[in-house]
């Protein structure tokens, strides 16, 4: 018997938050520093467990641990990684300590600090627990459950609009998880008729034949419920309100973070489990992505709010990441994860810097308030600057690694989505460049004068961010060793290939 | 004696006691009439424990018995407790739970 | 010795193709191939990140470090030399960086003729322009930055030349265009500055679309991103297909290039230090569209179509180019369409295919000597003349800046094309080339010659001839030895480069083997296209020198023609950019965000709106009257009963 990692794993936060709420209340720096010892003892772990993983194993998940939860109807608490998985845990358990060290001072006005730091690392819980589920009424509870903490980070500690921002949130995302609901008892009433008994369990699922009519109905419960989390076009317009009125830790959790759990959910669940339907609705999903990234630049283009900004270029990058998984080539998937974890990083890098920016401003979100940062506070413009770049994906940097994949997944299969998915580069630059250029360069505005440069707890925190960027653009092979086999597996059960060259064979060995 | 003209009985007692209840606006009539539509089902559970040949319905009935005593106590209270505070026993009056 | 004049004269046919075969294994010499870039990047790391401590010393580790990448260079060289000429491509590969499903593009780096022609380049002018910093900079309170960044310029450059494929390439190719953003927006507090590098930013980008999408098809066709693997089965693909990937290409090219039609940025690049525009607008960046489009010639030669089109553009902005510097007041601005115009010469011969890649290189090396040259001298000048860059304001300068006057002197007639300075011989080398095949583009090269007569002359007469122009506070004096040697070296390079590279070092010999070279006989000899290009020169130097030599309005005068007014606007690229491009996007974005807000959002609160309407609206029947509610209660047992009779009686 081995140890359950992945179970130790996901309680080390959920221990932290406890041992936190038993803490007195008046000692804010006490709470604050149990709160990111037990996120940082949780990313030790990560890197612990991430050492054990053996790239070359062809057991599909590893740390796989199960016990019956509902025998009844076939749910168990199972849990392991694929090389998807793991890289989604450990965007996880790195984004959380910076979160918590770049958010020190979010909680200032009264609320309960305690509350702010506790539901962080439930967050941190749960997301462990949803991107390790392996059954899938698991994976379900834990992704609604996920809404109730981001619920309180948003509603209680967010702006000054921020209950109807946090209700939208949880109404939206509800919609869409009482759908996938319905298509999860779907699913279970599919198994009980194939198999006789009953099963949730993501390896048996994927061995069902379903008939493609049932297929494209359950296909499409799920599809919603992951689109409107990922989001993409048009199930977006939660996003901006939700990372407008939230704090910017509360952002980088929930972009950087959570979102990912729909377009995980699509290359986990979707590809496998229903395989004819998936290539039934690729072109639309695949034209929703497209638009998706075009709408998503020139409409970030047009934000005067720096916050609503990052939002729809998060939804024009979600696109890409939708897009790469929906090509069904090994360069679009692989890609596409790449540019799941890429895309984390540079959110955190974004909106930290933002909220850093605007602490030091009284909060203003309006773009037009700022300039000349780059004189003021000129550590403070550089991390602006890269998180810039990391946006616009500058080759070197992780996300160009991701872009470039996705985009050629695309081309090799479609070439025409390729060119017109290809123009959002530009725009990309175009919206991202005008932010730094009004943000940092030009004459010091009002607002932006006499305020301090980044402090040594700020650039700890976004130290971390920019070096996994850089080291992740500039040797990404650790991912590709562990991403690589899933994906080919996830295609495998898919049954598709990759497009062969014109001339040549791949891998140019002649 | 046809065991069906008892349920018809009880039936026309239903009938009254909700006309009652409808129509009347003095709190004790409506209770009254409350009662009345009780023990219209009373009659019909004894009717249909006869014609049935068992037990069930009479042991139904003390039930409804039971749980009408109880409810005569806290309704009488709460009519008492309007009639003290707005001098009326009318049940239009007190309508603030409303939209 | 192939290709050279003499050869031409004599009416020899040549035709080598160039040789394509794996790289050689780096050893000796050549193991440290990685280092040449990881210098000036660590000197860019340690200055960047090292904060204000490196301050003191910093510019002088950025000087230490590209230095000693052109020392290594030049050991590179000797290295090179020494092996056999079908054998002078190593290769070296450091990891593996993108591998996914047959896809693999790998860190490594090929160093063959082509690639040490540009690293010669690119360290030794670049460590000038370095050493000329050091004064140029000297009071600027940011100068450990701008170090910073010129070394990772110069680390990212020498990527882009020595990467072993396409992948890798891009990076360099976004890496110098980072670079130039931070540079051009060095003085970031300036708004135009800003303003500028942001557009070259975007324009640029626009062009890498066309290298990202050209690397996708190459791959898709090819299987394979490693140069060299690539050439070995280009000729196989279909020739539609290579036509794609050539003007795919083109368009990467015509972005860092500021070839027609994505030039505009070019000219408000010249918002940067003006050793920036030395470097980086003149000499190297923007000729690595030049090095793209030679580098990818075994797919050029497969498809006529793509090459005309390059022929095309080249002469387009060749023209463009060089009438936009005739126009000009401002001398930076005046320069940058200098460089648009040679570059436009290197591009035209680019586009002849193999019987012009080689002269477009040598071109591209004369140039990026007394184009950094002229630059520099520029700086010494604007540096002279407190920030003042408008030539109405210059004249008289020859006395008192004699060194500065002498290599701007060089320079010139160097870039006019008069022996025999360095760029005659290269600038002949592609009006012959051009000739050979198109007898239109020779005759454009011819007369662009001429403009370029015309406009070096203005500029320099304006500059340092006529009489003096000044403000009344200014005091012109010669710069500083460390500006001023650099000038003396490049001076000296711009009259002898030419001989130096063609008769010493047989430029010609040394790059076939990577270009290959087809040369037949012109129907003339060569002195007679050689002499009407010097006649049609030095007209234009005649005109502009009586025409500038005397009355120089300090304001620009209004009542001129249709021709320089479009010029002063640099040909309305920026209204047509706008027109055509900027106002429908913003229309666009105003448009969609209209949508977004009233009709998407609007969608999703006006669900919302109904559940809350509709609750509004049933809620009215909660009177609050008792008996109603028993009303309802029994109407619906009443209702029960119905139904139940209705189903189940009959």
């Amino acid at each position: 018997m081995t140890l359950p990692l992945l179970t130790i794993l996901g309680v080390i936060p959920l221990v932290g938050a406890l041992v936190l709420l038993a803490l007195p209340k008046g000692n804010a720096r006490l709470i604050k520093q149990v709160a990111l010892a037990f996120s940082i003892a949780a990313l030790v772990f990560t890197v612990f467990m991430g050492l054990q993983f053996d790239a070359d194993s062809t057991a599909a998940f590893q740390f796989v641990e199960s016990y019956p939860w509902i025998p009844a109807f076939g749910i168990s608490y199972s849990l392991g990684v694929d090389g998807i998985g793991l890289v989604l845990v450990a965007l996880a358990t790195t984004l959380v300590p910076v979160t918590i060290l770049a958010g020190w001072n979010d909680v200032e006005d009264g609320r309960s600090v305690k509350g702010y730091f506790a539901l962080i690392l439930v967050l941190e819980t749960l997301m462990i627990g949803v991107f390790s589920a392996t059954d899938v009424f698991l994976f379900y509870v834990l992704f609604e459950v996920m809404l109730i903490p981001i619920y309180f980070l948003i509603g209680r500690y967010g702006g000054p609009n921020r209950a109807y921002a946090a209700v939208k949130f949880l109404i939206y995302s509800l919609v869409g998880g009482l759908i996938m609901l319905a298509a999860l008892i779907g699913l279970y009433i599919v198994s009980v008729d194939q198999l006789g008994q009953g099963t949730f369990d993501f390896a048996s699922l994927v061995g069902l034949d379903i008939d493609p009519t049932t297929q494209k109905i359950l296909f499409l419960g799920f599809f919603i419920a992951f689109a409107i989390k990922a989001p993409l076009w048009p199930f977006h317009t939660w996003l901006p309100d939700a990372a407008k009125e939230a704090t910017p830790a509360t952002s980088v959790l929930l972009i950087g973070v959570l979102d990912k759990v729909g377009t995980f959910g699509m290359i986990r669940y979707l590809l496998p489990i229903f395989p004819t339907a998936s290539e039934f609705y690729a072109p639309v999903i695949i034209a929703m992505a497209v638009i998706g990234i075009i709408y998503g630049a020139l409409v970030a283009f047009g934000q005067t709010d720096m916050k609503r900004l990052f939002a729809y270029s998060s939804m024009s990058h979600f696109g890409f990441i939708a897009l790469g998984i929906f090509v069904f080539t090994s360069w679009g998937a692989t890609g596409s994860v790449v540019y799941m974890l890429a895309h984390g990083l540079s959110t955190a890098a974004i909106f930290l810097t933002a909220g850093f920016l605007m602490q030091r401003a009284g909060g203003l979100g309006a773009i037009a308030a700022y300039g000349g940062v780059n004189k003021v506070a000129p550590v403070l413009a550089g991390f602006l600057l890269f998180a810039t770049m990391s946006s616009l994906a500058l080759p070197g940097l992780a996300s160009f690694v991701g872009e470039f994949l996705v985009l050629l997944g695309t081309f090799s299969r479609y070439v025409v989505v390729g060119v017109i998915a290809s123009i959002g580069i530009v725009l990309t630059a175009v919206y991202a460049l005008r932010y730094y250029q009004k943000v940092a360069t030009g004459p010091p505005s009002p607002h932006v004068e006499g305020i301090p440069d980044l402090r040594g707890r700020e650039i700890t925190a976004l130290v971390p961010i920019v070096l996994l960027t850089i080291v992740l653009g500039v040797y990404p092979a650790p991912v590709f060793d562990v991403v690589n086999p899933a994906v080919e597996r996830t295609l495998e059960v898919v049954g598709v290939t990759d497009p062969v060259p014109t001339i040549g064979v791949l891998g140019g060995e002649q | 004696m046809n065991p069906e003209n008892y349920v018809i009985l009880a039936a026309v007692l239903f009938t009254i006691g909700t006309v009652g209840v409808l129509v009347r606006r003095n709190a004790i009539v409506v209770f009254m009439s409350i009662e009345l539509m009780l023990n219209a089902a009373n009659l019909a559970f004894v009717a249909f424990a006869r014609m049935q040949g068992n037990l069930d319905g009479q042991v139904i009935a003390f039930f409804v018995m039971v749980v009408a005593a109880a409810e005569v106590v806290v309704g009488l209270a709460i009519i008492v407790a309007i009639y003290r505070s707005r001098r009326s026993a009318s049940i239009d009056e007190p309508n603030l739970l409303k939209y | 010795m192939i290709g050279t004049g003499a050869a031409r004269m004599a009416g020899e046919v040549t035709d080598v193709a160039p040789v394509i075969q794996p790289l050689a294994e780096a050893t000796g010499v050549f193991s440290f191939l990685w280092v040449l870039i990881a210098l000036p990047l660590a000197g860019a790391a340690i200055l960047l990140l090292g904060g204000r401590r490196t301050n003191r010393w910093g510019p002088y580790l950025g000087v230490f470090t590209v230095t000693a990448a052109a020392v290594y260079a030049v050991v590179l060289l000797i290295g090179l030399m020494g092996r056999s000429p079908d054998d002078r491509s190593v290769g070296q590969t450091l990891f593996e960086w993108v591998f996914v499903g047959g896809f693999t593009a790998p860190v490594a780096f090929q160093l063959d003729q082509l690639s040490m022609v540009f690293v010669l380049l690119i360290t030794i002018v670049g460590a000038l322009i370095h050493i000329y910093s050091l004064g140029y900079m000297e009071h600027d309170p940011d100068r450990r930055k701008f170090f910073g960044f010129l070394n990772l310029f110069i680390a990212s450059m020498l990527l882009l030349v020595l990467a072993d494929n396409y992948l890798l390439l891009y990076v360099g190719w976004e890496g110098v265009g980072l670079a130039s953003y931070l540079l051009i927006g060095f003085w970031q507090w300036k708004p135009s500055a800003a303003a500028a590098a942001k557009k070259a930013f975007v324009m640029n980008r626009i062009g890498d679309v066309g290298l990202s999408l050209a690397i996708m098809l190459i791959f898709v066709t090819f299987g394979t991103v490693v140069f060299d693997e690539v050439f070995a089965v280009a000729g196989e693909a279909s020739e539609s297909t290579l036509t794609w990937i050539g003007l795919l290409l083109l368009l990467a090219a015509a972005g860092k290039s500021a070839q027609f039609p994505l030039q505009a940025w070019l000219l408000d690049a010249m918002e940067g230090p003006t050793p920036v525009s030395a470097l980086i607008h003149a000499a190297t960046m923007v000729t690595a569209g030049v090095y793209l489009i030679v580098r990818s010639n075994a797919i050029y030669d497969a498809t006529v179509f793509a090459l005309t089109v390059v022929l095309v553009i080249g002469v387009i902005t060749m023209f463009l180019g060089a009438i936009i510097a005739s126009a000009k007041d401002d001398i930076k601005k005046s320069l940058a369409g200098s460089t648009m115009s040679q570059i436009g010469y290197m591009v035209l011969a680019a586009g002849l295919g193999p019987v012009g890649y080689v002269f477009a290189i040598f071109h591209l090396l004369t140039h990026g000597v007394f184009k950094a040259n002229l630059f520099l001298g520029a700086g010494s000048v604007i540096h002279a003349m407190n920030n003042q860059q408008d030539m109405r304001r210059y004249g008289a300068l020859r006395a008192a800046m004699m060194i500065t006057f002498l290599s701007f002197a060089a320079a010139t007639l160097a870039i006019m094309g008069i022996p025999p300075f360095s760029g005659f011989w290269s600038k002949d080398d592609i009006i012959h080339a051009a000739f050979e095949v198109s007898i239109v583009a020779g005759i454009a090269g011819m007369l662009a010659a001429g403009i370029t007569g015309f406009y070096m002359t203005r500029m320099f007469t304006m500059t340092f001839l006529g009489k003096a122009r000044w403000e009344d506070d200014q005091h012109p004096h010669e710069s500083k030895p460390v500006m001023t040697i650099p000038l003396i070296i490049l001076g000296i390079g711009s009259v002898f480069t030419g001989m130096a590279l063609l008769f010493w070092g047989d430029i010609v010999g040394w790059l076939v083997p990577v270009t290959g070279l087809k040369q037949t006989p012109l129907p003339l000899p060569t002195i007679v296209y050689e002499v009407i290009t010097l006649v049609l020169v030095l007209a234009g130097a005649a005109i502009a020198y009586v025409k500038y030599r005397k009355d120089v309005a300090v304001e620009a005068p209004q009542d001129v023609n249709f021709l320089t007014r479009a010029a002063r606007n640099s040909m309305y690229d920026d209204a047509i950019n706008n027109v055509l491009v900027v106002q429908p996007t913003y229309s666009v974005t105003r448009a969609l965000v209209g949508v977004d807000n009233r009709g998407i959002d609007g969608i999703v609160n006006g669900i919302a709106a109904f559940v809350a309407g509709s609750g509004n609206r049933l809620r009215r029947w909660q009177t609050g009257f008792a008996r109603s509610y028993a009303l309802a209660m029994v109407g619906g047992a009443v209702l029960v009963l119905v139904v139940l009779a209705v189903v189940r009686l009959p």
